[in-house]
């Protein structure tokens, strides 16, 4: 792995390496591009993950002081851990459970379909599905997406079985196992699933795609990749013409240092990415870096969220298998009879003993909630994941009354469900229980949302340069060489689970950029 | 005396290498009760038959406390057992109980002082001792000071206490680790028998 000098100024430095960093890594380097990838986290790998809940999430989890506000009830039950992701190579792609969905087509129109909702600030991506359909299937490709490119679904286990009953008998038609990144066969040199059933805490056989496991070592093969774990970026800066010159960033002993680059990507997941353009304000970007627009850090986006578990009279095992076995996709259109915009996907869910305590009630006590841990092997659950809406008061900004340990300001997630938000969870919630009962369940629970672990939104893009932080391309409206590189440039949720939509975003602008770089333009 | 496996403090992220999947925990060996010298003893002994007794090389089971006293940790076991009542967990697992809260208190003068306080203020409730009062009596105990911080220390610490150890897999029937015993590919993942199978279109047959 080559190292390259710190004042070497060629090279692309991407900040993050998840879905959509680890991702641009690989395939800037497949071009040809000088690769410097930070990574605040240290590097794990399949023979290192921890089949323990707890200690998984002591090794891999993003545990920096973070703060919350609003009315979401995350703000209640986990005041300190707004979201559920990662500090690690790879990020939260060793946490992701696999599920690989295009956004539908009028989910780019969501302003456009759903109109003048109060109280949003929806918006039109500047894209279409149209323009992304061949990076979709680039992207489903590269990640060995089942039900694609003639791989078959994945063994459905006990707990799909049991969505699968009540889905049917409730007359729904779209459940199946899904459409995950999780090998059915061996591919691309990694083997098939043997179903462990700790997809979220690191997949300990590799079958799950990720881009520790899958994009990182190939970019390393090119010898264009310098991948520096442990190092936190605290800065980007900028010279006076106002383009971007390198990043200043903390070793895993503490020590300052500064890395030069001739273009910066930013993929820190959505709370950190506008947190670190907050932090880089200067006396020429008072506000932040590419925040002309205000719009850094706004429209702060966790998906509509909650789950339903189920008791039965005989045993289900939820904890075998993989952690999301199937889906019902019937609920995931754009149906205003339901009484709110959008749609959502059921997907089934299982937690371990020790986070099912955690989880299922945070704040609960007492003897209804030790019915439910008594009859935790008769337990089935899912998750409920929808389009949730964009507003302006929903935001990340730095609470300078708290401190991380490099003393910079840790982010503040303030966070409203908007009354679109609620009338759609109060309906999934609803058609949830529905199907466990059509299975026969003896009882149901609604479990309120987990911290957040589709983050988005926060530096979106849009077509005008005071709707938003960065173009169609990612590359932000105000700094030719700062690129917005994960989910953060989301215009809009969508329904879907979001990490294909940020693989496909990343592979297409790593096509950009190269195109850029070559004709001197960046 | 009887072995009681007990979690070790979280580690730490990059102390976190567990190179066989396998996930050891950290018994603490104690010793016989007359070597025992800490500042109280909490005993018991596990129920016959009981899904516990392959985990111990006998029934009889301790817990050293090294900062509270026997009776203060019979309150925090009692107030486990109220908070999250189960018939079927052994109280070898509510001294798990005791025994974190004693190690917090051991750490920190205000958590020792918001635990001795709490007791104390659960006794005087109680009209003497919250360990022996009777059911009822202890549920409305507690039911009035939910939400305060002494409440708020130990139901959050039962979380953790109560449900992340062996014993609690054991008797709430969740096997933990599965990598090492190579997943469940070939152990049941899809043995419910009680509904009808998915078709293959639905749910296509394992490629193994």
């Amino acid at each position: 792995m080559p190292s390259f000098d710190f004042n070497d100024d060629s090279v692309v430095v991407i900040i993050g390496s998840g879905a959509g960093g680890g991702t641009l890594a690989n395939e800037l380097c497949q071009k040809g591009a000088k690769v410097v990838l930070l990574e605040a986290g240290a590097r794990q790998s399949p023979a290192t993950f921890i089949n323990d809940e707890w200690k998984s999430f002591v090794q891999i989890a993003w545990l920096d002081p973070r703060t919350t506000s609003g009315t979401w009830r995350v703000a209640k039950d986990f005041s300190g851990l707004p979201a559920w992701i990662c500090k690690t190579v790879g990020g939260s792609t060793a946490h992701w459970a696999g599920a690989s969905l295009r956004l539908q087509p009028h989910e780019f129109k969501a302003r456009t379909t759903y109109g003048d909702v109060k109280g949003t600030s929806l918006l039109d991506w500047p894209l279409t599905l149209k323009e992304l359909e061949p990076y979709y299937a680039r992207a489903e490709n590269k990640m060995g997406v089942t039900r694609t490119n003639g791989i078959p679904g994945l063994p459905g286990n006990n707990n799909f079985k049991v969505m699968y009953a009540g889905a049917t008998k409730l007359g729904y038609k779209a459940c199946h196992t899904g459409r995950m990144a999780i090998n059915s066969r061996p591919r691309d040199g990694r083997g098939s699933c043997l179903q462990i059933g700790f997809c979220f805490q690191g997949c300990k056989s590799g079958a799950k795609w990720s881009t520790l496991q899958a994009e990182i070592p190939k970019a390393e093969a090119t010898g264009k990749l310098d991948l520096r774990p442990e190092s936190h970026v605290v800065r980007i800066e900028h010279n006076d013409a106002g383009k971007v010159t390198g990043v200043v960033y903390r070793d895993s002993a503490g020590k300052e240092l500064r890395q030069k680059a001739r273009v910066v990507c930013v993929a820190g997941n959505s709370i950190e990415t506008p947190r670190l353009l907050l932090l880089s304000a200067s006396s020429k970007f008072p506000d932040g870096l590419a925040n002309s627009s205000g719009q850094v850090g706004r429209n702060y986006m966790r998906h509509m969220t909650g789950s339903v578990y189920a008791v039965f009279k005989d045993d289900v095992n939820i904890y075998r298998g993989t952690t999301m076995a199937g889906i019902i996709q019937d609920e995931a259109g754009n149906n205003s009879k339901r009484g709110f915009v959008g749609g959502y996907e059921m997907e089934t869910l299982s937690l371990g003993l020790p986070f099912m305590a955690a989880f299922l009630n945070p704040g609960g006590w007492g003897a209804d909630f030790a019915w439910f841990m008594d009859n935790y092997p008769r337990m089935a659950g899912m998750w409920l994941v929808g389009e949730d809406m964009p507003r302006e008061t929903n935001r990340v900004t730095l609470n300078s009354n708290v401190k991380d340990k490099w003393g910079n300001p840790a982010p503040n997630v303030h966070f409203d469900d908007h009354e679109n938000d609620i009338r759609m969870r109060d309906h999934a919630f609803g058609q949830g229980e529905a199907v466990y009962k059509a299975a026969g369940a003896v009882k149901t629970f609604r479990t309120p949302p987990y911290p957040s672990t589709h983050n988005l939104g926060t530096c979106r893009m849009s077509a005008k340069p005071s709707d938003g932080v960065c173009n169609k391309w990612g590359q932000t409206h105000d700094i030719k060489n700062l690129f917005i590189s994960d989910g953060s440039q989301f215009t809009t949720g969508g329904a879907e689970n979001p990490t294909l939509t940020i693989v496909t975003l990343a592979i297409r602008q790593a096509e950009y950029i190269a195109g850029q770089m070559g004709k001197r333009a960046i | 005396m009887k072995v009681i496996p007990i979690i070790g403090a979280a580690p730490k992220g990059s102390a976190c290498t567990e190179e066989a999947g396998d996930v050891p925990r950290i018994d603490l060996p104690l010793t016989r009760r007359e070597f025992l010298q800490g500042s109280g003893i909490l005993t018991g002994t596990l129920a016959a038959g009981s899904v516990l007794t392959s985990l111990a090389p006998s029934r009889a089971w301790a817990v050293e406390l090294k900062t509270l006293t026997a009776a203060e940790g019979d309150a925090l076991m009692k107030m486990g057992r109220v908070l999250y009542p189960h018939a079927k967990l052994a109280d070898a697992v509510y001294a798990l109980l005791a025994k974190d809260l004693d190690a917090d208190a051991g750490k920190s003068a205000d958590a020792l002082k918001l635990l001795r306080d709490g007791v104390a203020a659960l006794d005087q409730a109680a009209g003497g001792s919250f360990a022996n009062a009777g059911a009822a009596k202890q549920l409305e105990i507690i039911k009035a000071i939910e939400g305060q911080p002494f409440f708020n220390t130990v139901r959050g610490k039962c979380i953790t206490s109560l449900y992340d150890n062996d014993m609690a897999f054991a008797t709430f029937g969740y096997p933990g680790a599965s990598f090492d015993k190579g997943g469940y590919i070939t152990r049941g993942f899809q043995d419910l028998k009680w509904l009808p199978d998915p078709p293959a279109a639905a749910s296509p047959p394992s490629g193994r």
